[in-house]
């Protein structure tokens, strides 16, 4: 089948403004986006510019905007769109650098702030530290994380304010906050409770919607807001 | 152009390199170069397990883990080195854990393991629950539990930075150049000494579970350079990727007690490996399956086999194998057990296929999935430059990326992981070691200026000639004759037609003549190392006048240890490639035939 694909042009080098560039090729209904965006590269105009890795959805490189919503573009098929015109741009709420690129840093800066990191200052023992199959499941969701930013990027209050950690910062103070080996949740807690901390978060499910490892992520986020309200995480 | 000076540069930020950061950032100034983010490292896309024999639910010993994987290398390992990792990898695992790993569990709280193929019971010669694993995604949890020590630590990292030249000045290492791809500026690194971790090469072939990153980089770098390349022809096709598509299924599926069911509804392993089946090592099963489908016993004839993980199917063979839980009860699944041990699995299989593992097979074909060979190092990652194992002072190679070897003619599941970690760990800890004696090598003069030839050949080439077609040429003949099974003829023509493809590539079109995000330019810089890379293996392939582990030659169908019980290594030079080998580090396992 023939689709028609209308994506998203941005190169601060050229003169043009921002603008949309149309390109028509054939597709399976199994093709990915990213089978697609690769032949138009490859066939078409050598100059898109945009990330990718695994092409799989473990790796995370290539969250984009398809007809309004994020998705990874090596997790949609042609089949699921069910349309043949298909519009692509940009994550919002990131700088672009170029067409589909978007600056990262802001979005790592949120995630770095949140000490997303195993903390426990005991010394070791000598084999593993033991954990139970309950413990374990009680952070399993959210460690399934790729830092993609499809659900940060998602987020109206992180496009009002970039300021705002956003919810995939949230969700890796989750994975720990939760793990029962860790000794920090308190600092990350004190983290997630100023001004641009969880409570900028209004339940809009956008990110949860937009989240390509199917994780609850604003479960994760009422988790927070419920042990930073209790003052307890149980 | 900018200038850099850190003590130890570690280029690529997957497993390996952000475990050699995090070892020689303790002691010594360190950067880490990647091309990608690190979190986009193809570490991530691994599955399975990590092999460790912990014993956590059955008798297990390192001694047991080191002959089995000699014996998966089809005797090509080097012992040494087997030894020492097998040895390493259970403080290797606690360590993990102990950053904060989040591995599946024991009920007693312990590290949960499953069985893998080739990993035996050494008295009985059954499989033994000797991979470490968290659900299907231990790669994923690697991957980011390195990130996460690494950002915890302060590591330094040059994001999206693409190294184009390794600076080497009287025989020792003096840093890289690279550029930055947000603005294509050109950054000059000097260091003491260089950790390559850049990974595989599986794009050189057409199905792979390889990411799109995966490209040689590193090795291409090196072979530039005058460094061989060691056992080039041994390259790893998994079993099981899903068909056409190449996305790995992993052997933790088999681990689970899935089998691989032909056309005619048969176990078709129980025939190959009588004593482990479905749980037989990776080239063993590769070529049953291509085997099959050649006697016209694929699924409906077609080239793919069955997956099935189905609870029926599962239980009823485990029943026939008399398969035992490890409090001795019979071994039985249920969809739920499935659900939570493979959710990844499930989730591709329904993403891209429309199929649900639990309640139907999933089709699969052999796929291009790790190279055995590479960047010759010795144990603890210090690069050796020939047939006597000379050291290059202050370069060193770790992961996919390096031939140690522990993995010889033939990798073992779940001994991936563990290298990374293994000799990313031995590589950190030495290149710092190194670092704080020795003082900064001399820049080149003009430290740039090889790279900056490579690069302007490619915009200035007549661009008459498709990237994609080139690509797409080389990797159908390497497909077809240095695949699963070899023949004499067949190579020669890949040799051949590579050689075709490597001069058609000095006319690659590149339409992006900007600075900024040229992906399109550095496209074809990784394709320019993925045809030198084709090349070296085809040559090394159509040498190889024997059949040992992934290396099957129908004209050759027998191992032959007295005339090929080497190492190859190969040299890129005068625009060919020169041969040369070196012997196999032996310790006290004997060669003997190999059976599953």
């Amino acid at each position: 089948m023939q689709v028609t694909l209308k994506i998203f042009r941005y190169n601060p080098e050229d003169d043009r403004k921002k603008h949309y560039d149309t390109f028509t090729l054939e597709a399976e209904p199994t093709d990915r986006v990213l089978d697609l965006l690769e032949r138009i590269k490859g066939n078409q105009d050598g100059t898109l510019a945009f990330r990718r890795a695994c092409a799989h959805g473990v790796c995370g490189s290539d969250a984009v905007r398809i007809n309004g919503v994020n998705r990874l573009a090596c997790k949609v098929l042609v089949q699921d769109l069910k349309t043949r015109q298909v519009v692509i741009e940009p994550i919002l709420g990131l700088p672009v650098e170029k067409d589909l690129i978007v600056d990262m840093e802001p979005f790592f800066d949120h995630y770095r702030s949140v000490m997303p990191y195993f903390v426990n200052d005991d010394p070791p023992p000598p084999k593993e530290r033991l954990q139970s199959p309950e413990e374990r499941e009680r952070f399993d969701d959210t460690t399934k994380c790729i830092l993609c930013a499809a659900c940060t990027t998602s987020c109206p209050s992180f496009w009002v304010n970039g300021s705002y950690v956003g919810p995939c910062a949230i969700v890796n103070a989750h994975r720990f906050i939760f793990d029962s080996r860790d000794q920090a949740a308190a600092e990350r807690l004190e983290i997630l409770n100023e001004q641009f901390g969880v409570y900028r978060c209004h339940t809009i499910f956008n990110c949860t919607d937009a989240c390509p490892r199917d994780i609850q992520v604003t479960q994760a986020i009422g988790e927070i807001k419920k042990a930073l309200a209790k003052g307890s995480l149980d | 152009m900018q200038k850099h000076q850190y003590e130890v540069v570690v280029v690529g930020a997957g497993g390996a390199g952000l475990t050699a950061a995090l070892y020689a950032s303790r002691s010594a100034s360190t950067a880490v170069i990647s091309k990608l983010y690190p979190t986009r490292s193809h570490t991530g896309a691994a599955q399975g397990g990590i092999g460790a024999a912990l014993g956590n639910t059955e008798e297990d010993h390192p001694e047991w883990h080191a002959f089995d994987t000699v014996k998966g290398s089809d005797y090509l390992g080097d012992q040494d080195a087997i030894d020492f990792m097998a040895a390493e990898a259970v403080d290797a695992v606690y360590e993990l854990e102990h950053m904060g790993l989040p591995f599946s569990r024991n009920p007693d709280g312990t590290i949960a393991q499953r069985p893998f193929g080739g990993h035996t019971n050494n008295d009985t010669g059954l499989p033994v629950r000797r991979a470490c694993y968290a659900a299907d995604r231990t790669g994923h949890m690697i991957l980011q539990t390195l990130y996460q020590q690494s950002i915890k630590n302060k590591v330094k990292f040059f994001d999206e930075f693409y190294v184009l030249d390794l600076l080497i000045k009287d025989g020792k290492t003096a840093g890289v150049v690279a550029m930055e791809l947000a603005n294509g500026e050109m950054h000059i690194f000097q260091a003491k000494t260089v950790i390559i971790a850049t990974g595989g090469h599986g794009r050189v072939w057409e199905t792979t579970s390889n990411a799109y990153s995966y490209t040689g980089d590193g090795l291409a770098l090196t072979l530039r350079k005058g460094i061989p390349a060691e056992d080039m022809e041994f390259y790893q096709f998994h079993p099981t990727g899903i068909y056409r598509m190449g996305i790995l299924i992993t052997e933790g599926v088999r681990g689970e007690g899935g089998v691989l069911i032909n056309g005619e509804g048969d176990r078709f392993m129980e025939t190959y490996a009588p004593t482990v089946k479905d749980l037989a090592s990776r080239d063993v099963i590769s070529r049953a399956m291509y085997l099959e489908m050649k006697a016209g016993r694929g699924i409906n004839g077609k080239g793919f086999i069955n997956l099935d993980v189905t609870p029926e199917v599962v239980n009823h063979y485990a029943e026939i194998d008399g398969r035992k839980n490890p409090d001795g009860s019979p071994y039985r699944v249920t969809a739920s057990d499935i659900l939570s041990k493979l959710p990844d699995i499930i989730d591709f299989c329904e993403t891209y296929i429309g199929v649900n593992p639990v309640s139907e097979p999933m089709p699969v074909q052999p796929t291009a999935h790790y190279a055995m060979g590479g960047i010759p190092t010795n144990k603890y990652g210090e690069v050796v430059i020939d047939e006597k194992n000379t050291v290059l002072p202050g370069m060193y190679a770790a992961g996919e990326v390096a031939c140690v070897s522990v993995h010889g003619a033939n990798r073992l599941g779940t001994n991936a992981l563990l290298d990374l970690i293994v000799f990313g760990k031995y590589s950190g800890i030495k290149a710092a070691e190194y670092a704080n004696s020795e003082p900064y090598v001399d820049l080149p003069p003009n430290p740039e200026a090889y790279a900056m030839e490579q690069l302007n050949a490619i915009q200035e080439s007549s661009g008459k000639e498709n990237m994609i077609t080139l690509a797409s040429e080389m990797k159908s003949v390497m497909s077809e004759h240095v695949g699963v099974f070899r023949v004499e003829e067949g190579m020669a023509q890949a040799v051949d037609k590579v050689r075709e493809i490597k001069e058609r590539f000095k006319d690659v079109r590149v339409d992006d003549h900007g600075k900024k995000y040229n992906m399109n330019l550095i496209e074809a810089w990784e394709l320019s190392n993925l045809i030198d890379i084709a090349e070296v293996t085809a040559v090394s392939a159509l040498a190889r006048k024997e059949s040992r582990g992934a290396h099957s030659r129908d004209d050759f169908p027998d191992r032959d240890d007295e005339k090929w019980l080497k190492h190859t290594l190969a040299w890129m030079e005068n625009g060919g490639v020169r041969l040369g080998y070196k012997p196999v580090t032996m310790t006290k396992y004997k060669p003997k035939a190999r059976s599953y």
